[in-house]
């Protein structure tokens, strides 16, 4: 369904993808896993076309490297920021609102569908998104990508900092939404969620893809963990 | 007395209100471009020039809705096909822009329209005393004034804050990156946003030229003082905007209404009257005749007291 390949992006002059490869199928829920600073942001924010990249980026039959952020979000690609960035000033069902593409056709997710997935942000739909705590606007970044109806959903870093509760929460709600037929490529760090909820998994180090295969393999392959991954 | 404070206050409700209609589309620009435009009030001078062309045509009416749209269009025009290229080569070379456009627009007014101001009037349905009080007349075309830009702000207000585009609108002002990947056409909503603070601009001209006189420099008139305005009340903020917009509108009428000289100001505060020679030239002066000056002295003391301006959060 996504297929990356030899993906190079540069911030200016500085080269952060060497040339990465990786692919996504349909229900799939695939990890991105790596170090700080090695550019597992920089590979989403690159398919979703926010920073510059060369290479190819085929997305349902359809080439996306180069075009621009809003055409690729219309083609069915959504984001998740790592930085939980709400709308701070607009209330949680504006915020909501906002990640409606298109007010005509209803997608597979409702308004409805978000609050029975998080009750706890009913509660707070009229309240400014800025006042939520740290796990209810990671909640609300997700819903608000969701409800855009994606057919695969990147997202980075949804349980950084927040409480081992929390982390559970996220991973059991991840699994839910790929249930519904939404395949998900998640950015992490830490191996815990990752390795129970992925089908497959991708290590990467220094701006390009230094391991690939199931969770088993992953938990088999000491060296890889040594080298690209413990701290 | 009593009647210079009420009509000062009036007064500088029209005025103030006339500032908001620039400064509100000024500080929006600003807020997504980060950089001042300074062909902003050339687009209120287009707006009274187009008025009194169309006017002459197909009457007033008509013409105060077609000028700010026609100018509208314009602005969207000019943001599509100019500001939105030179915007990757940097701050610097869109602020140069927005002053080649403003030059572009004077010259081709005077090569149009001529160097003499027009007799743009005030049209004759408006044109007879509201009410007296005091003795004095108000005329009825300044609360038209009033009401017309009260009106429009009330109107973009409520889309602002009530409509789904307003709300696009709001987060592309802070977040454009993420409004745009969540698909949202945000170059698109910049120049929509460019345009309308055009029209904006072009309504104040519209409704302004008959007042203010409609000629070449009155761009550059109310252009100076509209981006005092916008710095007073913090860049990128539209309630700052809107507060020094009325401060400044008041400030300026009160003080041309006040036909006391600077030295009876200083004696009322308590300062000694001057005994040299030097000094005494200062204390005859009017504060009328200051009031050119009022909002620049206001300028200098908030950047002094608070560099981000009133309600700004950023350094000017
Ligand atoms: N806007 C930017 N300008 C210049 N360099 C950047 C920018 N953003 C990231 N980088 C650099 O690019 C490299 C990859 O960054 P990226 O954000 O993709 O890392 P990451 O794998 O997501 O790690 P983390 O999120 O933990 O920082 C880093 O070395 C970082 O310093
Ligand atoms: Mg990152």
């Amino acid at each position: 369904m996504l297929a990356v390949s030899d993906l190079h992006a540069y911030y200016g002059k500085s080269h952060i993808l060497h040339g990465v490869t990786l692919r996504v199928n349909e229900g799939e829920i695939v990890s991105l896993l790596g170090r700080n600073g090695v550019g597992r942001s920089t590979t989403i924010k690159a398919i979703m076309g926010d920073v510059h990249a060369e290479g190819s980026i085929r997305f349902r039959d359809e080439e996306l490297c180069g075009l621009p952020p809003y055409v690729i979000a219309h083609k069915g690609l959504g984001y998740v920021p790592e930085n939980r960035d709400i709308f701070p000033t607009l209330t949680v069902r504006q915020n909501l609102l906002l990640g409606v593409k298109n007010t005509r056709h209803a997608g597979r997710w409702s308004m409805d569908d978000m609050f029975r997935l998080f009750p706890s942000l009913r509660e707070r739909a009229d309240t400014p998104g800025g006042v939520l705590s740290g796990g209810e606007q990671q909640m609300l970044t997700i819903c608000r990508t969701l409800i855009g109806d994606p057919h695969l959903i990147m997202i980075d870093e949804p349980t950084e900092g927040l409480a081992p509760m929390l982390v559970k929460q996220v991973a059991e709600m991840l699994v839910r939404i790929a249930e519904r037929g939404v395949s998900i490529l998640l950015v992490e760090q830490k191996l815990t969620i990752a390795l129970t909820i992925s089908r497959r998994v991708y290590v990467m180090g220094h701006g390009r893809v230094v391991f690939e295969g199931a969770p088993d393999d992953l938990r088999r392959a000491e060296n890889v963990r040594k080298e690209w991954l413990e701290v | 007395m009593e009647q210079i404070v009420l009509f000062s206050i009036l007064n500088g409700l029209v005025f103030g209100m006339l500032l908001f209609m620039l400064s509100s589309g000024l500080t929006l620009i600003f807020g997504m471009m980060g950089v001042l435009n300074f062909a902003h009030a050339s687009f209120y001078m287009l707006g009274a020039y187009f008025a009194y062309t169309l006017a002459s045509r197909v009457g007033f009416w008509p013409a105060l809705v077609l000028a700010p749209v026609l100018v509208g269009l314009l602005g969207a025009l000019v943001e599509r096909h100019g500001l939105r290229r030179v915007h990757r080569f940097g701050h610097v070379a869109e602020l140069i822009f927005t002053f080649g456009v403003a030059i572009v627009i004077e010259e081709l007014v005077q090569l149009v329209w001529g160097r003499p101001a027009k007799s743009y009037q005030v049209p004759a349905a408006l044109d007879f005393p509201l009410f007296h009080l005091f003795g004095s007349a108000f005329p009825a075309y300044k609360a038209f004034m009033l009401l017309v830009s009260v009106a429009i702000f009330v109107f973009i207000f409520a889309i602002l804050t009530r409509t789904r585009a307003g709300l696009i609108i709001q987060a592309s002002l802070t977040h454009p990156g993420m409004v745009a990947m969540l698909g949202h056409n945000v170059p698109r909503v910049f120049m929509i946003v460019f345009g309308i603070g055009c029209a904006l601009a072009a309504v104040a001209g519209v409704i302004a030229g008959p007042v203010l006189g409609t000629f070449p420099g009155m761009a550059q008139v109310l252009g100076s003082v509209v981006f005092v305005v916008v710095v007073v009340g913090g860049l990128g903020s539209l309630s700052g905007a809107f507060v020094a917009s009325l401060l400044i509108g008041t400030l300026q009428t009160f003080a041309v209404a006040l036909n006391v000289s600077v030295g009876n100001v200083l004696m009322a505060v308590g300062v000694p009257a001057a005994a040299s020679a030097a000094l005494h030239d200062v204390w005859k002066v009017t504060v009328a005749q200051v009031a050119p000056i009022l909002p620049y002295l206001l300028l200098v003391l908030v950047l002094m007291i608070r560099p981000t301006g009133l309600f700004g959060t950023r350094e000017t």
